[in-house]
Order: structure tokens, then C-alpha cells, then sequence
């Protein structure tokens, strides 16, 4: 049983070969894919419309005695039933809609992160009593709740509905967050950083967050996706917040005002394309997102395959070579 | 120049199968002593109970019963004493490739403990020693190491800045559970080298864990064979693979690769 001991040389690196870790990879941020930059063009738009369009429009709440009439100069894209600017009411209508997807976005990431992240890392009987207020909610149908609450409060907020509609949306994301925290937190450098004295909080924050992002990140866009349709929904059936506009509310009218049977596509088909526009735009990020959690997701794209097509050239030479 | 002794060590995990529970005894009445500049190989089988032990010497487990001594003194589980012990007693990970932070650079990994154990230290001065440990387990050039992220490295080059790790604090126990079994063949004799060289450099105490009888034999002073728990031999490296005296260290070592045997076997047959 002989060994030979090689001399612990010097393990050279290639020269010249510095890796200069992109801006985007260290930040962690998704590459930038076709399917990516659609998404962010398309909900950014929409987001600026919403952001500023209320300063420009005219006021949406005013009534004029021209009745319903199609786009023109006065009114860019019609009016409704007791002649209000279509125009004016969807640029508030996105605001309304976007405040609610941003309230329950925020809303989730917390209740899900401190349900799911802190349970699962803290371990023995908390991460017991908060999977148990998880699963307890989780089973609770949400629509259902949704309309049950919405109909027992008559004067109902944008911000009420929104905290309902977060209410019986985090369960879900919590569970999923909680089955990934438990998996890193047995990971080696987690124990190495134990090893290594660092504090408690300090391994949560800076070791097993920071490798959370991604699905936190795809969570919250997921849950904004949700509460616009789930605001939409509701208004549609006439239990939106009160005393505010949006996508939802918009079609709600319209379709009272027969919008449809009168032909009046003006005041129907934009709220309704912003919302599918929106959502399409989110789930399109949320793919992208998705590809950096799990890279098997990650197909080739046609130009990367063109690349593995020989020229005809090098056919020739690999033909001659085999001869 | 640190002395670790563990004294009847016992860990018992309870287990649940359905409404009844069970209790398996991982590590069963363990003691030894790790000395500066001596390395003590603990071998045996899958699920003996090897990475159990080295839990415990690092208190990222309690003992069900026994203790540990730093100098003769029992350890101390929490605040400053802790603190110190962690100074003391550092771990090398069996597989490199998880026990790097796939979020953070090769500095911020070896930063930490040298931030943590020496706090008065300035910035620079901290810079200075990542890249003198990056000198010293011989990742070069040290700049260009100390930029990347562990998916650029390779396994051997990862496991070398997870010795570099370890080291920073400066330690005078090292724990090695099985460093170099997830690395390719070609280089595991490279990276055991340099932790010998370490070790003499800094008259480390040393338990190497391990399935590898040979490289026990080799590098190690004392060898520890366990059997499902307990240690059922123990003694001199060449003592105990040349005649061994339990059965099961005798099926160990004539299952060990031996060319020698093997050449003579083929001759004879
Ligand atoms: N957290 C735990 N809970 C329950 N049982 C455990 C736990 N950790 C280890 N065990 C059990 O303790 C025994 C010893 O495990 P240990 O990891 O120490 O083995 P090992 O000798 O390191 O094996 P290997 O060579 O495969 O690494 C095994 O039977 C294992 O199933
Ligand atoms: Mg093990």
C-alpha cells in the first residue's frame, strides 16, 4: 500500500480568463430574454398610464347630456351612457386597479415571508403554529370568503378590498416559500456560517434571503396578478370598493349600460385589454423569473440551435477527414 | 495550541414512525483526544455515525450525554465562550459544492469569519488576509479568486477556499469530514496534501473523517474505526490497518484496494 505525495503545488488559474460578473447576474437579476423585455415594455406602459394619466384627462366623473356617443375629437375615445370621457375613466380605472395589485403585492410578501421564511427557519413549535394558521387558511375557500365579507360591509374601501383579497391570498405563497426555506437552511454553508459564528438573524438576512429572491420575487407577481383579476371579479358582480374606478368597476357599468347590445365597443374593450394585456405582461415576467429558480425551464431559443448547424464547409472538410 | 477531548459522547436522535416513536443511537460512549500537529482519522462505514461526531465537537448538536474540553475545560455553549470556541474549532465540509454560498463571492466567504473573530480590523487590512489565505491554500491569482462566485470555480478549487475558510479565524482544531470524497480522483491527493501542509504549518489538531483506509493510513498519526456508533478499534495508523483486530476493521482492510495483493493474487491464480 504505497502513496506517492505530489508537492502541493500552486493551482494556477488561467490567466486573463477574469471573470467579470455581469451588473445583472450579481445582482441576481433575470437575463434579459425577448419574453422578459415584452413584459416590462407592456406592464411598465400600463403602469406609467396610470401613474400619470389622471394629471392630463379630463375629470371622469363629469356627466354631460351628449349620451353615448363613439371616439372623436372632443372625447379620444367616446363616452359612456350619461357621457363621461371613456378616456378619463380608464386612466383612473388603471390607477385603481394597479393601487389594489400593489397593496396586496406588498401585503403578501409579508404575510407569506413572515409565515413561511421566519416559521420554516426558526423551526420546532413556532414553524408548528404558523404551518397551522397556513394550512387553516389555505383550506378556507377564497372567492367564496371574498363575496361573503365584501357583501356584509356595505361601504367598502379600495383599501378594504384589497386586504381581503391578501387575506385569503398568502397561504398559498407561504406554503411554497416555506417548503424552499426548509430546504436551505439545512444547506452546508448555512452550517458553515454557524461555524463561522455568525448570528442568527445575520444568517436569515444575509445567507438564505438573498437566495429567496427569485421565488419571492415570481410570489408577489403571481399575487399582484391575482388581486387585479380578484378586484376585477368583484366589481364586475358589483361588490368593488365604492367611491373608487376600476377596470373592474368600468365593465361592471358598461355591461349596465348594455355597452354590448348598443354596440359600443369604445367603452367595453379597453379596460377589458389593459386588464388581459396587464396580466399576460405579469405572467410573461413571472416566466422569466420562474427560469432562474428552476434552469430546466430554460429552453434553447431557435438562434442558439442555429448555432449547432455545420456549415457547409466544415461538412466538407469533416467528409474528407472521415475518407 | 488547543487540546479537544470528548468523553463518553452519546447522541440519540428520536425517531417518528407514525404514532410510535423510536430512539436510534447515533454516536454510542465516543471519547478521544485531539492533540496540536497530530492527525486522528475516524473511519467507518455509511451511517456510523462519523458526521454525527463531528457535529457535536462543532455544538451544531447537543450530546445526549458526555462532554467536551477545550484544555482541559468543559465547553462553554453560548455567548463569549462560544464565540471563542468557534475561534478554535473549525469544520472543512464534506462537499464543496454546498457548502459555498452560490449568492456571495469567494471573498465575501472567507471575509466574514476574519470580520467576526477580529473586529477592530479595518478594511484594507481585512482585504490583505482574504487574499494571503487565498495565497496560502494556493488559489492564484488572489484578486482574480476573491472576485468570483463559487459556479466559477471547479470542485477542487471550491473545496480549497473552504479550507481557506476555515482557517481564517485562525483555528487550532480542524475538523475534516471526508474533504475530498466528491472531488475527481485526479486531485484529492492535491487537496490532502495542502491540508497536511496546513496542518504541520500551523501544528493543527486534525480529525480527518473518511472511508478511505489508505489515505487514513497515510496521513494520519492515530486511526478510530467505528462500527454503527461506538469505535471498535483504535490505535497506531500502521497498527491498526496491518493487524487489525476486529472483524470488522479485518473486512475493511482486505476490502481497501491493495495493488500489491491483487498483482500477487493474479500470479498465484
Ligand atoms: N438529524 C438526524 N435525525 C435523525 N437521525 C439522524 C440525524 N442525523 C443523522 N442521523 C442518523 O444517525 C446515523 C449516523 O449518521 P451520520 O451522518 O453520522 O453517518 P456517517 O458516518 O457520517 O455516514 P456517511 O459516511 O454516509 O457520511 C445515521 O443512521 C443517520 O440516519
Ligand atoms: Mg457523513
Amino acid at each position: 500500500m504505497a502513496l506517492t505525495t505530489q508537492a502541493a503545488g500552486p493551482v494556477g488559474l488561467p490567466a486573463g480568463s477574469a471573470p467579470q460578473p455581469t451588473r445583472r447576474r450579481r445582482l441576481g437579476l433575470p437575463p434579459m430574454t425577448a419574453k422578459l423585455a415584452t413584459g416590462l415594455i407592456i406592464s411598465g406602459a400600463i403602469v406609467l398610464f396610470g401613474l400619470l394619466g389622471p394629471f392630463v384627462v379630463q375629470d371622469p366623473a363629469r356627466v354631460d347630456d351628449i349620451g353615448l356617443t363613439g371616439p372623436s375629437g372632443a372625447h379620444l375615445m367616446g363616452t359612456t351612457q350619461t357621457g363621461q370621457d371613456v378616456l378619463a375613466q380608464l386612466a383612473y380605472a388603471t390607477r385603481g386597479s394597479l393601487t389594489i395589485g400593489a397593496i396586496v403585492g406588498v401585503l403578501t410578501l409579508l404575510l407569506s415571508g413572515f409565515f413561511g421564511v421566519v416559521g420554516a427557519y426558526a423551526g420546532g413549535w413556532v414553524d408548528e403554529f404558523f404551518s397551522l394558521c397556513t394550512n387553516i387558511m389555505l383550506v378556507i375557500p377564497g372567492l367564496p370568503l371574498v363575496i361573503v365579507i365584501s357583501s356584509y360591509v356595505p361601504d367598502k374601501s379600495l383599501w378594504l378590498v384589497a386586504l381581503v383579497l391578501s387575506l385569503t391570498g398568502w397561504a398559498g405563497s407561504a406554503r411554497v416559500l416555506r417548503g424552499y426555506t426548509l430546504s436551505l437552511r439545512n444547506r452546508d454553508y448555512v452550517l458553515a456560517s454557524r461555524v463561522a459564528g455568525e448570528k442568527r438573524w445575520r444568517i436569515l438576512a444575509v445567507e438564505i434571503l438573498p437566495n429567496l429572491i427569485p421565488l419571492l420575487a415570481s410570489q408577489v407577481v403571481f399575487a399582484v396578478i391575482f388581486a387585479i383579476l380578484g378586484e376585477a371579479g368583484l366589481a364586475y358582480l358589483g361588490l368593488g370598493a365604492s367611491g373608487s374606478i376600476s377596470w373592474g368597476t368600468m365593465l361592471y357599468y358598461a355591461q349596465n349600460g348594455l355597452a354590448l347590445r348598443l354596440g359600443a365597443w369604445w367603452w367595453f374593450v379597453p379596460p377589458g385589454l389593459l386588464l388581459a394585456l396587464f396580466g399576460a405582461a405579469l405572467s410573461l415576467i413571472n416566466f422569466s423569473i420562474d427560469e432562474i429558480i428552476n434552469p430546466k425551464l430554460r429552453n434553447q431559443t431557435r438562434s442558439a440551435r442555429r448555432g449547432w448547424v455545420m456549415s457547409r464547409k466544415q461538412l466538407e472538410t469533416a467528409k474528407e477527414a472521415t475518407l | 495550541m488547543t487540546t479537544l477531548t470528548a468523553e463518553h459522547l452519546v447522541k440519540n436522535y428520536h425517531l417518528r414512525r407514525g404514532l410510535r416513536g423510536g430512539t436510534l443511537r447515533a454516536v454510542d460512549d465516543v471519547s478521544f483526544t485531539l492533540e496540536p500537529g497530530r492527525t486522528v482519522a475516524l473511519v467507518g462505514q455509511s451511517g456510523s455515525g462519523k458526521s454525527t461526531i463531528a457535529k457535536l465537537l462543532l455544538q451544531l448538536e447537543r450530546p445526549t450525554a458526555g462532554r467536551i474540553l477545550v484544555d482541559g475545560k468543559p465547553v462553554q455553549r453560548r455567548g463569549g465562550g462560544l464565540r471563542r470556541y468557534r475561534r478554535t474549532v473549525q469544520m472543512v465540509f464534506q462537499d464543496p459544492f454546498a457548502s459555498l454560498n452560490p449568492y456571495h463571492t469567494v471573498e465575501h466567504h472567507l471575509e466574514r469569519p476574519i470580520r467576526l473573530h477580529h473586529p477592530k480590523l479595518a478594511s484594507d487590512e481585512v482585504h490583505r488576509r482574504v487574499l494571503h489565505l487565498l495565497e496560502r491554500v494556493r488559489l492564484t491569482p488572489a484578486e482574480n479568486v476573491a472576485a468570483r462566485r463559487p459556479h466559477q470555480l471547479s470542485g477542487g478549487q471550491r473545496q480549497r477556499v473552504a479550507i481557506a475558510r476555515a482557517l481564517a479565524p485562525g483555528p487550532g482544531v480542524l475538523i475534516a469530514d471526508e474533504p475530498v470524497s466528491m472531488l475527481d480522483v485526479s486531485i484529492r491527493l492535491g487537496v490532502l496534501n495542502l491540508l497536511a501542509t496546513l496542518q504541520r504549518e500551523e501544528d493543527l489538531g486534525l480529525l480527518y473523517i473518511t472511508h478511505d483506509l489508505a489515505t487514513a493510513r497515510h496521513f494520519a498519526d492515530e486511526i478510530l474505526v467505528m462500527y454503527r456508533g461506538r469505535i471498535v478499534e483504535r490505535g497506531d495508523a500502521d497498527e491498526v490497518i496491518l493487524r487489525p483486530q476486529h472483524e470488522y476493521t479485518k473486512t475493511l482492510a482486505a476490502a481497501a484496494p491493495n495493488p500489491e495483493r491483487r498483482l500477487s493474487e493474479l500470479r498465484g491464480g
